[in-house]
């Protein structure tokens, strides 16, 4: 569908060198990477809006960037990152524009066009507010009528920056669920970049994981989380890719190992540890012997054992004030 | 609103889903205008007389055939062609630039016309040759104020085409139309500094606007090049609408943005350019008329908002220059001063009837 063949990217200097890169019909391809490598400049490269530094990109057997932009637009649709402020734009009248590249000099929609818009704006859910204009739409849904703008266009392949950048996460995840979707109803390939790695990690089809000095890994996002490959490309000071868990930690350990006891209470157990981790402890399971040491017994009911004392405590709060006491007693010694 | 429902007579007047009872009271409210406008003045006529006399008629007073057709129909006319002009081309200005408060002067047009104008009022010759030879009233000193702002405003359209050719950025076009108009006004001060006073007075006659200018030989060249600047307008109404979705997402859905601004700035200016070269700077209708149109037809598609700005802006210059004559009175107030002072409540009363201020 989109291939890439020893493609450069960048605007003087290149970003990223020989990328070999190819979109499927009806796969969700999820982009990640840090901060500032590059993913929108490889979007806008692949979308025809930036010339290559070097190499082609191949759309169905044309040099996508040698295409008329108006076949460019019947094949491919983007979805950028900034706002449409068009307050006035009803729902309708926006998709309806994805349908520039096949209408008459006035705009005028066919039948066909009619069909088409109405067929998008149903696969989105966005039907139910075509009349309703931008300025009285929410975040979440403004964003799925831009996605259906885009299938609007009728593209083989659609290209999304950020979508999900300012939607809460149960909206996050709603999108990415229907962009998934919509990649096998409509046969499209989809390719996003994203920084929300657990999601991708969930959704994608396939990762192309961009890191910091210009190299791109592709493969199952399961694939990419056991070889150590998301962990070695977001490592940084203060978080880290814990492949065990399948996401990041985020608080480096200051004040050495604890003991946390009591995996028959599951989800207290686990806020537990966050709540240690948090204070800087390096925690350890139940298994583990270290001089410090957290029991869970009941399901609100903690015991703080150290070396030289014993307490109970029936609130967080109150474990891990005695925490922080101990560990002042300590520093004092 | 309804989804757009393909209709033969809609497709004929490019009115995709303009509501057609607006659409019919905007050409009432015109005509009413229209007829208005012919009717009064200094010296009042009967509308049945007016109708009697255009088709044809013998008058009941000699003299009304003359003023009629040597006055009040070519002012009539010139005013419908300006308010249309400045309208559509405001209309363009503001979506172009995606700012409510762009007009059609935006890009230092009318600055550039009056500079011409100033050229030659105030800096032509040393003697009286060049005063006499243009407050003499006659066409020739008319038609030379209207050649020499032509130039002036095709000076600075030429330097703002050869940037917006070669300038990615919208803003930065606009900037540099802003720098373009204060260098020219700040030419134009110079002049006026060094001038005589009578000469001053006849310039700021020429900066207080009037329809009265243009008789039927300046008309030849007026109306074509206003209705070819319209006629342009209407082909850009799809690209213009592409344009609402800011200039990537336009470049996306296949517009050639480089090119459509070229013919959009094409358009506008000459639009202000022609108004501005025969009629002065006449402000207010290319930056309130767009406004209003989208406050009652609550839409930002461009198939509605061109037709219906391109209606009210006549329709508006047509009332504007009624009052401006006093009629029954010998004396007429300037055209501007009318425009701000009866304009901005009946402008301000629609636009802020509305919930919230309306955006492009």
């Amino acid at each position: 569908m989109l291939t890439t063949s020893s493609l450069s990217i960048g605007y003087h200097h290149p970003l990223a060198s020989n990328l070999n890169l190819e979109l499927h019909p009806a796969e969700l391809v999820c982009l990640i990477g840090p901060n500032g490598v590059g993913k929108s400049t490889l979007l806008r490269t692949l979308a025809g809006m930036e010339k290559p530094l070097a190499g082609t990109v191949w759309l169905q057997h044309d040099n996508l960037h040698h295409l008329p932009a108006m076949e460019l637009a019947k094949r491919l649709a983007i979805v950028l990152t900034g706002r449409v402020e068009s307050p006035l734009l009803t729902a309708y009248e926006l998709v309806s524009l994805g349908r520039y590249p096949y209408t008459d000099w006035l705009g005028r929609l066919t039948a066909r066009d009619e069909v088409a818009v109405r067929h998008a704006m149903h696969l989105t859910d966005t039907w139910r507010f075509q009349a309703r204009p931008l300025a009285q739409l929410s975040d979440g849904e403004r964003q799925k009528v831009m996605i259906a703008r885009a299938l609007a266009q009728e593209p083989k392949v659609l290209l999304l920056d950020e979508p999900t950048a300012f939607l809460d996460l149960p909206r996050r995840v709603d999108l990415l669920q229907l962009l998934r979707r919509l990649a096998r109803e409509t046969q499209t390939a989809i390719l996003l970049s994203t920084h929300d790695l657990d999601l991708a990690l969930r959704l994608a089809d396939r990762l192309w994981l961009f890191s910091s000095n210009g190299t791109m890994e592709i493969g199952l996002p399961e694939a990419l989380a056991l070889n150590g490959a998301i962990a070695r490309v977001f490592q940084s000071e203060g978080a880290y890719f814990d492949h065990a868990i399948g996401a990041f930690r985020v608080h480096q350990a200051i004040h050495g190992p604890l003991t946390l006891e009591g995996d028959g209470y599951g989800i207290t157990a686990a806020w537990t540890w966050r709540a240690l981790e948090r204070l800087g402890y390096e925690v350890h399971n139940g298994k583990s012997r270290y001089p410090l040491r957290v029991e869970i017994l009941a399901e609100s009911h903690w015991r703080l054992v150290t070396p030289s004392t014993q307490t109970d405590h029936f609130s967080l709060e109150s474990l891990l004030t005695q925490i922080a006491q101990f560990h002042s007693h300590e520093n004092l010694l | 609103m309804q989804p757009y429902t393909p209709c033969i007579l809609h497709s004929l007047l490019i009115i995709p889903s303009m509501p057609r009872w607006i659409f019919l009271l905007l050409v009432l409210l015109l005509l009413l205008a229209f007829a208005l406008s012919l009717a009064f003045g200094s010296v009042s006529i009967p509308f049945g007389q007016v109708v009697h006399i255009l088709l044809g008629g013998i008058p009941e007073k000699a003299a009304w055939a003359d003023i009629l057709f040597k006055f009040r129909l070519p002012k009539a006319l010139t005013a419908v062609l300006v308010g249309a002009a400045l309208a559509a081309s405001g209309l363009q200005m503001q979506t172009l630039f995606r700012n409510p408060l762009a007009d059609p002067y935006i890009l230092g047009v009318s600055s550039g016309a009056s500079l011409g104008v100033a050229l030659v009022i105030l800096g032509l010759g040393t003697g009286s040759t060049a005063l006499t030879f243009i407050s003499g009233l006659g066409t020739l000193g008319n038609f030379t104020l209207a050649l020499s702002a032509s130039a002036g405003a095709a000076l600075v359209l030429g330097a703002v085409l050869l940037l917006a050719r070669r300038v990615q950025n919208t803003l930065t076009l606009l900037v540099t139309g802003l720098m373009f108009g204060y260098l020219a006004s700040a030419v134009v001060s110079l002049l006026i500094y060094f001038s005589q006073p009578e000469r001053v007075q006849v310039f700021s006659l020429w900066t207080a606007g009037s329809f009265g200018g243009v008789t039927w030989p300046q008309m030849q060249v007026f109306a074509p090049a206003a209705l070819f600047g319209l006629l342009i307008a209407s082909t850009m109404v799809k690209p213009l609408n592409a344009l609402l979705l800011g200039d990537e997402y336009a470049r996306s859905l296949g517009l050639n943005v480089r090119r459509a601004r070229v013919w959009i700035i094409v358009s506008a200016s000459l639009l202000a350019g022609v108004a501005t070269a025969f009629c002065g700077p006449i402000w207010f209708v290319g930056v309130a008329v767009p406004h209003v149109a989208r406050s009652l037809l609550k839409t930002a598609d461009h198939r509605v908002l061109l037709p219906a700005s391109v209606l009210m802006g006549a329709a508006f210059a047509l009332l504007a220059d009624l009052i401006a004559q006093l009629p029954g009175s010998q004396r007429v107030l300037p055209l501007n001063v009318v425009m701000s002072l009866f304009g901005v409540p009946v402008i301000l009363s629609i636009i802020l009837r509305q919930k919230q201020l309306r955006q492009l």
